[in-house]
């Protein structure tokens, strides 16, 4: 009789990708970590938890706040043979070294004509939900998958947090890796149990660019990612004895796209709405539903229902909040629609 | 203006006939390549001017007046530091070695070039050189942190210089990298080329303080302006601050007040400017001929020799350039990404 023993461990979000930097960091040490407050803090999401503790304070850096220095410092490194993570508190924060990310980290390779490599990952906290008002809540990966020459990876559970991580680094291009207050686990904030789950103790790639069918179903396809995954996936369960069956696709990758599972789910279900807690125009719904009518039209039975930020800045008051952000009745009212029920 | 006064650096006169012939050499190589890019990118805009056609699109920054500053700096560096400079990078370029076929092949836009005809002037990558530019003010400076922060790492005695105007003084990237270099002791040497004009804007309308070298100060680290663009001083000052860094003592700064003898592009009339027509009496490049002939250290001979051997070099590589392929339509998607293009 063999035995063949998987270990896992019960780990949240936030550990799981936090166990990804360290078995590379271990493994490789040209892997280093900088940003505002990932060291002895560890993050304000717990992304460095512990990093500081085991590689010291050469290899887990805390930065001033110049995120263009700092940024492009990891830039420079990377193409000087590191492999650096930099951290960009907040998504939100683009706005003070946006230059550096998309006019010289997504380009260098391009503009050198693949001879000169930027393997890096940027990480960044993203998302709403906890009345941090309109600087602090957005995420914005619709603005950074418009820009060429970044992959963006965007991780809903702990496995996937791992895996994109693990990926991320071991990549030769500029990774954006994009993580939800509101999937880390963190105590200090509403956590949907999704937020912790069993991981393999090893360290393991999630291939860049490939989505995620989270839940198999036949009436209507729901494509989403992040922090909704976990709203679709309650709406689905809720809806599943009244007779609706739901498939969630959560395409944990916006660059590349895996447009390839969206159009085989909506092949198979004729109906798609998208969930995007990003702002509706100019976005992921869009570009989703463009994949659709770029190929086959005539794959819907239904007009493609789009559920996202109304293209509003985010409101602090709870109550308003709560009214912009694809939460689970705009959710559910959505898939009943679509499927004219 | 600043009431704190830097002292001037100056030359001290004791640089060997070898350096004073390779910095002369140097300068001339710069100035006979932008001369030469000038009239390939004139030869064919015409009917009138239109920037967007010929041999050479595009807008096109020449360095002319300004090779003191790259001949000055690069005499100190092997082609194991690293350079990031400007939108206006020519100069540097070529005080780094950077192979001159292939960078001219890259302004040209063809296949052999640099970037393979993705980048163009305001963007050459040279991983043999560690060379790099931007076209965005100050924002070159970030990356020469990370490059001589990997160097450092790598146990490596090389070091970054990083170049920007003295426009780019103003920027956010600027004052955050002087603080970020300075407190991680980083091996850099930034290099200020003021020009006087930010395209039209004087340095007067632009800037609060008559030195940037002050700046340098205050953020920690040894600042210090060199006037009258005068290559022998700005040898001595680059000597001092790249000693400093690969001896891990840390960042410094050189200002140099340079001269930009043409238009910030060209098709730039230049209106804007008063002393335009005194600009060609201020040429560093007769100026040091004269001082090089005066001390004996070249004859009209030498110089002849010298002169014919830059125009070989760079007529061969404007040739090269002529020669080589444009890039193929059905290859534009490539390059986005390390992998070559899915699509």
């Amino acid at each position: 009789m063999t035995i063949t023993e998987v270990r896992s461990e019960r780990l949240t979000t936030s550990k799981a990708m936090v166990q990804a930097i360290d078995l590379e960091m271990e493994r490789d040490e040209r892997v280093i970590y900088l940003g505002e407050d990932v060291g002895m803090y560890g993050g304000i999401f717990s992304s460095t938890t512990g990093l500081l503790d085991k590689y010291g304070p050469s290899r887990v850096l805390d930065t001033p706040i110049s995120e263009s220095a700092f940024i492009g410092l990891a830039i420079g490194a990377a193409t000087e043979g590191m492999r650096p993570i930099a951290e960009l508190m907040f998504s939100d924060f683009m706005g003070v070294c946006l230059d550096q990310i998309y006019n010289h980290m997504a380009k260098i390779g391009f503009e050198s004509g693949g001879n000169v490599k930027v393997p890096m990952v940027l990480t960044m906290a993203v998302g709403g939900g906890y009345s941090d008002g309109a600087q602090h809540s957005q995420c914005l990966w619709g603005t950074f998958a418009h820009l060429p020459g970044m992959k963006i990876v965007v991780p809903s559970n702990p496995y996937d947090a791992k895996g994109l991580m693990t990926a991320a680094i071991r990549d030769d291009n500029p990774v954006v890796y994009m993580f939800h207050k509101g999937v880390m686990g963190l105590p200090w904030m509403a956590k949907n149990p999704r937020s912790i789950a069993d991981v393999p103790a090893e360290a393991y790639e999630v291939p860049i660019g490939t989505a995620n069918l989270a839940r198999e179903g036949t009436d209507v396809t729901v494509v989403t990612i992040s922090l909704s995954v976990h709203h679709c996936l309650d709406v689905a369960e809720a809806l599943a004895p009244q007779g609706i069956s739901v498939e969630v696709i959560d395409l944990r990758s916006l660059v590349p796209l895996d447009r390839h599972a969206i159009l085989q789910s909506v092949a198979k279900t004729g109906r798609l709405v998208v969930v995007d807690e990003d702002y509706l125009s100019f976005g992921m719904s869009g570009e989703v539903a463009a994949t659709i009518t770029d190929a086959d039209p005539s794959l819907l039975k239904a007009p493609v229902v789009r559920v996202g930020n109304p293209d509003v800045p985010v409101p602090y008051a709870h109550a308003l909040e709560y009214a912009i952000l694809p939460r689970p009745d705009r959710i559910e009212a959505a898939i009943r629609m679509v499927v004219g029920a | 203006m600043s009431t704190i006064k830097s002292p001037p650096v100056e030359s001290k006169g004791t640089l060997s006939p070898e350096v004073r012939v390779s910095l002369y050499e140097m300068m001339v190589l710069s100035r006979t390549f932008e001369e030469a890019i000038l009239r390939e990118y004139h030869a064919d805009k015409g009917p009138g001017f239109d920037i967007g056609k010929g041999l050479v699109p595009g807008e096109m920054h020449l360095s002319a007046g300004q090779e003191p500053v790259a001949a000055g700096v690069c005499a100190h560096l092997t082609t194991a530091d690293a350079v990031t400079a400007t939108h206006r990078p020519h100069h540097f370029a070529i005080a780094h070695r950077v192979d001159l076929r292939r960078m001219t092949a890259e302004i040209f836009g063809r296949v052999d070039g640099l970037g393979r005809g993705r980048g163009g002037h305001m963007h050459l990558f040279d991983p043999d050189t560690h060379f790099s530019c931007s076209g965005i003010i100050a924002e070159g400076y970030p990356p020469a942190l990370g490059m001589a922060f990997a160097f450092q790492r790598q146990g490596k005695d090389a070091i970054a210089v990083a170049v920007t105007g003295e426009g780019a003084a103003n920027q956010g990237a600027f004052h955050e990298s002087l603080n970020l270099a300075a407190l991680w002791k980083l091996p850099v040497v930034f290099v200020v080329e003021d020009n006087d004009w930010g395209i039209s804007v004087p340095r007067t309308v632009s800037t609060s303080v008559g030195n940037n070298a002050d700046r340098a100060r205050a953020n920690g680290m040894p600042g210090v302006r060199v006037e009258d663009n005068d290559v022998e001083a700005v040898w001595e000052a680059a000597r001092t601050a790249v000693q400093r860094a690969r001896a891990g003592d840390g960042p410094s700064l050189i200002e140099v007040h340079t001269l930009r003898m043409w238009g910030h592009f060209e098709g730039d009339a230049q209106g804007y400017r008063p002393e335009l027509a005194e600009v060609t009496s201020h040429d560093p490049i007769p100026a040091y001929e004269s001082t090089l002939l005066a001390s004996g250290v070249l004859d009209a001979t030498a110089i002849d020799r010298i002169r014919a051997a830059a125009s070989e070099r760079v007529e061969d590589a404007v040739a090269f350039a002529k020669a080589s392929p444009v890039p193929d339509p059905a290859t534009a998607h490539d390059y986005v990404f390390n992998e070559r293009s899915t699509r």
